[in-house]
């Protein structure tokens, strides 16, 4: 009897958890769609009596959510293919050659992923002052156009699944060592690529404190840095911010939902945070 | 040559056979040409091709991240108002005058209540949910969906959500706890019901991320050891107490290290849950980034909040030396 009893026990552990986890994205999901009368009704209901789409166009007229939502796909794009650029080129490097310096360059350049943006964002906020890049997009661009860990991804790829007799093969036929990089080895490691770019875009689109201090303009805000502002300024309209949440929330929940695997595993392999 | 080829076009998923990287990572030392000395002509060329390569990366990594670094340390030491043209040194005085400071002392120790508090909660329920799904139980992937979502949707909308779900008078969690006799807690309005609204909010966010690295670790350990546990008679509890947990142990002090780390450096969640009425977005529940952000750029009192920095850093790099001490004694 127990024999029976333990799965069904276990299920429904796993599963009152899994509502935990989730509700508050359904009820996130059900409040922006519920008109402002129902909002604060009490007791609360789960779903709405008469669902409404009309605080998404609030979101979207009233608060410039589209100029936001503009800002932080243009941040994220640019962000990922400098990333992936950036971490292919070193990590290929360092997964294969040796010259002098090459391991120290290495760990420096992996030990500064230690340090949180946090502990130098007052020094470059002032650099990126000096340089009027404030309210630019280089300047909310700036600390996220290289990454200590996909450096890291792409030199553990090319190291160990991309063997050196294909270098060699391609010397022998004459190809530069610049060749080499762009035509043998790139094409190769497309799904490592894949990783660092996934990577690259969740840190960018969910980055706050950096847009926060470089974007003082409103129309420079990213939408992490609307829905802040905005949920402080219109504390009564939550129909209307729950819509903006929802929205700057989907983006990452799409990548997740296509590209699960690599970001698990990636997380798996070296505690990524 | 054929067999390379296809090792090399189809790479193998990440991690996997990877995961297990040394610290310091060991060289590569078959057929490799000397350095420098008596290189040749090609040697050299082929030295001028990779700093060519990392000539960008390794500009942007100064420019942006390594320079900032040293700035946070030469900037500790200055007095600085962001308008007047002089720096004077002021040696240590900025780290003196902190340690009196009550706003820095309270977000020190919010700081350090929040990362015992979440830490402690996140990695003890992300191992109790771990456990069942390491061994791949029915629906284990639909369940480690659920549990992750909240680590990759970014903070500012789910702290959005958690606001609206704490509300002191409409929230729904004060409504469930009415229906059980408690409350209304004034979860957003009073100080420590706000620091614990974080909390809530912050196990809640990371749990999923603690969870993956659990399952790693306990599918890493051989099957032998708990089969040989069966055996003996061991079962249940005391199968977890004397066998499994003594095996994850390096798991866990990782676990606990990397999320401590992160936990410092708690920011977002604060910044939209706890304002107060005087329009300080952190004021109900001070934590060190934003006391430091609150300095540098409302008081633009930029040696203060590099000293202020200056300390965040020190507390970090010894988390991480602590963190490396687990990961050797985990690879010996």
């Amino acid at each position: 009897m127990t024999a029976r009893l333990r799965p069904l026990l276990l299920h429904t552990f796993l599963a009152t958890w899994a509502i935990v986890m989730i509700f508050p994205f359904v009820w996130m999901l059900s409040t922006s769609v519920k008109p402002a009368a129902e909002i604060l009704q009490f007791p609360p209901r789960l779903l709405p009596y008469a669902p409404t789409l009309a605080n998404y166009a609030r979101a979207f007229t009233a608060a410039p959510f589209a100029r936001f939502f503009v800002n932080s796909l243009v941040v994220t794009l640019v962000s990922t293919v400098i990333v992936v650029v950036t971490s292919t080129m070193a990590g290929y490097i360092f997964g294969k050659y040796r010259f002098p310096g090459d391991s120290a360059i290495f760990l420096i350049l992996l030990a500064t992923a230690i340090l949180p943006l946090e502990t130098y964002m007052v020094p470059l906020y002032l650099t990126m002052r000096n340089w009027r890049w404030i309210n630019t997009y280089q300047g909310l661009l700036a600390p996220y156009l290289m990454m200590s860990f996909g450096v890291f991804i792409m030199r553990q790829y090319f190291r160990s699944a991309f063997p050196d007799e294909m270098m060699d093969a391609a010397r022998i036929d004459g190809a530069s060592e610049w060749r080499i990089f762009a035509s043998v080895a790139v094409p190769t490691a497309a799904s490592a690529m894949a990783a660092v770019a996934i990577f690259g875009a969740i840190q960018a689109w969910t980055a706050f404190i950096w847009p926060l201090i470089m974007a003082s303009a409103q129309e420079m805000y990213t939408t992490e840095v609307g829905l802040a502002v905005f949920q402080k300024r219109y504390t009564a309209d939550y129909g209307a911010i729950t819509a903006g949440a929802i929205v700057s929330i989907l983006p990452m929940i799409a990548l997740f939902l296509f590209f699960r695997r690599y970001i698990t595993e990636g997380i798996a392999f070296t505690g990524f945070r | 040559m054929g067999s390379t080829a296809s090792n090399g076009s189809k790479p193998r998923p990440l991690g996997r056979a990877q995961r297990k990287w040394r610290w310091p990572p060991p060289r590569v030392t078959a057929g490799h040409t000397p350095l420098l000395l008596g290189a040749s002509r090609s040697t050299l060329a082929r030295y001028g091709f990779c700093y060519l390569m990392l000539a960008f990366p390794a500009l942007l990594f100064i420019v942006f991240r390594i320079v900032p670094i040293a700035e946070t340390l030469r900037l500790s030491v200055l007095n600085w108002d962001l308008i007047s043209a002089t720096k004077p040194f002021v040696g240590l005085d900025n780290f003196r005058a902190l340690l009196q400071d009550p706003n820095f002392l309270l977000a020190l120790s919010n700081t350090t209540t929040f990362a015992a508090v979440t830490v402690t909660a996140s990695v003890l329920l992300a191992l109790l949910v771990a456990l069942p799904l390491a061994r791949r139980v029915r629906w284990e992937g639909l369940y480690q969906l659920f549990y992750f979502l909240p680590f990759v949707a970014p903070t500012v909308p789910e702290a959005v959500a958690w606001k609206w779900i704490c509300d002191t008078r409409n929230g729904l969690l004060n409504y469930l706890l009415s229906l059980v006799g408690v409350g209304p807690v004034p979860w957003l309005i009073e100080p420590r019901a706000t620091l614990w609204a974080v909390m809530i909010m912050s196990v809640w966010k990371t749990l999923g991320y603690n969870m993956v690295l659990f399952i790693v670790g306990l599918r890493a350990i051989p099957a032998e050891y708990t089969e040989a546990g069966l055996i003996d008679g061991a079962a249940g509890w005391r199968l977890f107490r004397h066998i499994t947990l003594p095996l994850l142990m390096p798991t866990v002090l990782l676990i606990t290290v990397i999320s401590t780390i992160s936990a410092y450096n708690v920011f977002t969640q604060v910044y939209v849950l706890a304002s107060d009425i005087q329009g300080s977005p952190a004021g109900l529940a001070r934590v060190l980034i934003y006391d430091i952000f609150e300095n540098a750029f409302r008081f633009y009192r930029m040696g203060y909040a590099s000293a202020e920095a200056t300390i965040f850093f020190v507390i970090v790099l010894c988390l991480t030396l602590a963190q490396f001490r687990v990961l050797r004694s985990q690879t010996e």
